[in-house]
């Protein structure tokens, strides 16, 4: 009898079991299928894009009129951001296969400019069209090994979730077609000369100035840990590390740490090796309940910032986030906003200590800047606004424009409804360079 | 007996003018600000009232909220040119002066009507105001993706670790190689390992927030790395072959 009760009891578990092994079994099939889905999607939607992208710039070179021609230009800038965006989906991160985004980026950003650009007086140059020619050549190239590994993949059911395994386990270099494909993609894109914009045509990609127009001579390393402890908190029991930059950093600078458990505080601040400018320090403590208004915390932002010889800046912003003060400074120079210049420091509320500075836009950027003269007048410019923004305050300033070229400007700040907006008009040529809407405050949730 | 009476008298006048005095001198300076100046950026209770005195006026037409904005900093300014005052958009002592008495201010009814449904003031009744500043271009919902992110990466490197981590997720949005948004970036697939096994779910701390916060402000202690990694981890071998910039807690940083 007992017997009976238990085989019965111990059949049903097993039988039990199954059916739960083969529904997790099951579940985990359907998961796996998704996520290898989602991959086939971005992976095919990729190879399309990269069709159409040939596609379009072989049209648009074949293109006479300047009406059809821009907005032909535009659909190319769409098509690679959105192959940008596909690219982004794929489990490519470990993979080289940054060359290949970044021609990507780069015929994006070179259609853009020609797209936004006024083809009826200024059309596209001998250069630009031979760009454009080597480009629908290159899309050709890119088009030929994508459709290679597509092809591979359709024809032995590849599946992406073997790729994202095998460079899970750090086997990439084992035999896998996909990933192979994608290396010799790579190798073609490496293929093509890279001045193929020359080098004053690329924009968008971030320009590493270097600190070319730093003054001074290189420093020491104690002289560096010298220099640092002027800015953190520093007692007798501070411990102090220093470490020279790694061999990938463009510019020489010393890193030094200062832990000091009087302050109970831990400071890093990094130097340059020319010049020992800091660069940027960032104090961290506990901070206390707000004591300082924010216009006093400013006022100490200044001081600091006199005090370290920074010269033609102004206060441009300031922020109260909780118990820290966030002070935004531009360059000045008679009257004139230069953007650019711009660095910013962090003061504690609750004692009004200096724990932070930001100084790299500033040292990269800062130089003597001559000819600040406006070539139209204030009114001029005014008439450029939309009449609907009422303007409230007006002024000269230097921004980077979109070609991340400094350009004078008149800048207004105005209002429209409830927002506030402020506006850059080109002080040589009148167009409208910048429009910007202000907004720093969010609700609670 | 009279010299005792009067002298009772005079104490009762002294000890009611000592109650007194003080009491509506203390309650007059209750209900203007305090001596802070004040000025664009700032928060708390003196930009409530701010806020408050120049709605009543009819100046300020947004919300009370405590955040001095650009819309309290403009209506600050018209209130400050129909009064004959300097123009400059900061409420100093004469401008709050005239203010103050120009205006009525019951900070009891004010608070009331600024807490009514709003559910972050009733879980947290420290929290004075209802709104807050964020860096220029990013939500409050970037802000806590990225302390996320960063928490699930890098909650046991030190504090600058983590700034650094947050300013390598803001360098690759810059990046032409990388997507350009703070989300495109987190969970582009294998990217970061905490996105991959689940981490970026852990409640993230203060610290990682203020580490978010300092990056997003403009502070990179990378010098503008786009590639990190644990040498003691790493599984990838090309990761190696990137130009190494420096080294913060357990992570080289990379171009």
């Amino acid at each position: 009898m007992l017997r009976g009760i238990i085989i019965a009891v111990l059949s049903i578990a097993v039988v039990g079991t199954g059916y739960w092994g083969y529904q997790e079994h099951k579940e985990k099939n359907a998961i796996l299928v998704n996520a290898e889905n989602t991959y086939q999607r971005a992976f095919h939607d990729l190879t399309y894009q990269m069709d159409l992208l040939h596609d379009k710039i072989g049209t648009s070179l074949a293109m006479n009129s300047k009406t059809s021609l821009s907005p032909a230009l535009a659909e190319v800038w769409r098509i690679t951001s959105e192959a940008h965006n596909d690219v982004g989906q794929l489990p490519l991160t470990l993979l080289p296969f940054n060359k290949t985004e970044e021609f990507l980026a780069d015929i994006g950003e070179f259609t853009y400019r020609t797209a936004v650009r006024d083809l009826d007086k200024n059309p596209l140059s001998d250069k630009e069209y031979q760009n454009l020619q080597s480009l629908y050549k290159q899309s050709a190239d890119i088009q030929k090994d994508l459709r290679q590994v597509q092809h591979l993949v359709l024809k032995n059911n590849l599946r992406w979730m073997d790729v994202e395994l095998a460079l899970a386990s750090g086997k990439e270099n084992a035999d896998n077609t996909i990933i192979d494909g994608f290396k010799t993609v790579e190798k073609t894109v490496e293929g093509f000369s890279e001045n193929n914009f020359g080098p004053t045509e690329i924009g968008m990609r971030k320009k590493d100035e270097r600190f070319r127009d730093l003054k001074g001579p290189k420093i020491s390393q104690e002289r560096a840990v010298e220099i640092a402890k002027k800015y953190s908190p520093y007692g007798s029991k501070a411990e102090i590390r220093v470490t020279k930059n790694g061999k990938g950093s463009d510019y020489g600078f010393y890193s030094i740490d200062v832990k000091s458990p009087e302050h109970k505080a831990e400071s890093t601040i990094d130097i340059t090796e020319k010049g020992g400018y800091p660069i940027w320090f960032i104090v961290s403590r506990e901070l206390g309940n707000q004591k300082l208004s924010l216009n006093e915390a400013g006022n100490r932002a200044v001081a600091f910032v006199k005090e370290n010889k920074f010269e033609d800046f102004e206060l441009f912003e300031s922020f109260q986030f909780d118990s820290v003060g966030i002070f935004t400074f531009v360059g000045s120079k008679n009257g004139v906003r230069i953007y650019p210049d711009t660095f910013k420091v962090k003061v504690a509320l609750d004692n009004g200590g200096i724990i932070g500075f930001s100084g790299e836009d500033y040292l990269k950027s800062h130089h003597e800047r001559n000819n600040l003269k406006p070539s139209i007048t204030v009114e001029e410019a005014m008439s450029k606004v939309n009449p609907n923004v009422k303007i409230m305050d007006k002024g000269l300033a230097v921004i980077l424009s979109k070609l991340n070229k400094e350009v004078l400007c008149h800048e207004f700040t105005g209002t429209m409804g409830k927002d506030t907006y402020r506006i850059f008009v080109n002080a040589e040529t009148g167009e409208e360079e910048q429009v910007e809407k202000l907004d720093n405050v969010e609700p609670n949730f | 007996m009279r010299s005792i009476h009067s002298f009772i008298k005079i104490l009762a006048v002294c000890t009611l003018l000592t109650v007194v005095v003080p009491l509506t001198g203390g309650e007059h300076r209750s209900e203007a600000f305090s001596n802070q100046v004040i000025q664009k950026g700032a928060v708390g209770d003196d930009v409530i009232e701010l806020q408050a005195r120049l709605e009543h006026l009819g100046y300020y037409k947004g919300k009370v909220d405590g955040v001095f904005g650009w819309g309290t900093y403009w209506a600050l300014r018209n209130f400050q040119q129909k009064f004959g005052l300097p123009v400059d958009g900061i409420a100093g002592s004469k401008t709050k002066q005239k203010l103050a008495k120009a205006s009525k201010y019951d900070a009891k009814s004010v608070k009331s009507r600024m807490y009514k449904g709003n559910t972050a003031a009733k879980k947290a009744p420290q929290s004075k105001v209802t709104a807050s500043n964020v860096p220029k271009g990013f939500s409050k919902n970037d802000i806590q993706l990225m302390s996320n992110a960063v928490h699930g990466e890098a909650r046991g490197e030190p504090y600058i670790g983590q700034v650094a981590v947050a300013a390598v997720i803001i360098n690759r949005m810059q990046s032409s190689s990388f997507p350009s948004t703070i989300s495109g970036v987190i969970f582009e697939p294998r990217a970061f390992t905490a996105v991959a096994d689940g981490q970026i779910w852990l409640t993230p701390n203060e610290t990682s927030k203020k580490a978010v916060l300092d990056a997003l402000n403009g502070w990179d202690p990378t010098g503008n790395a786009i590639y990190y990694f644990n040498p003691d981890t790493a599984t990838s071998a090309w990761i190696w072959s990137r130009p190494q910039i420096k080294r913060i807690g357990k992570h080289i940083f990379c171009k």
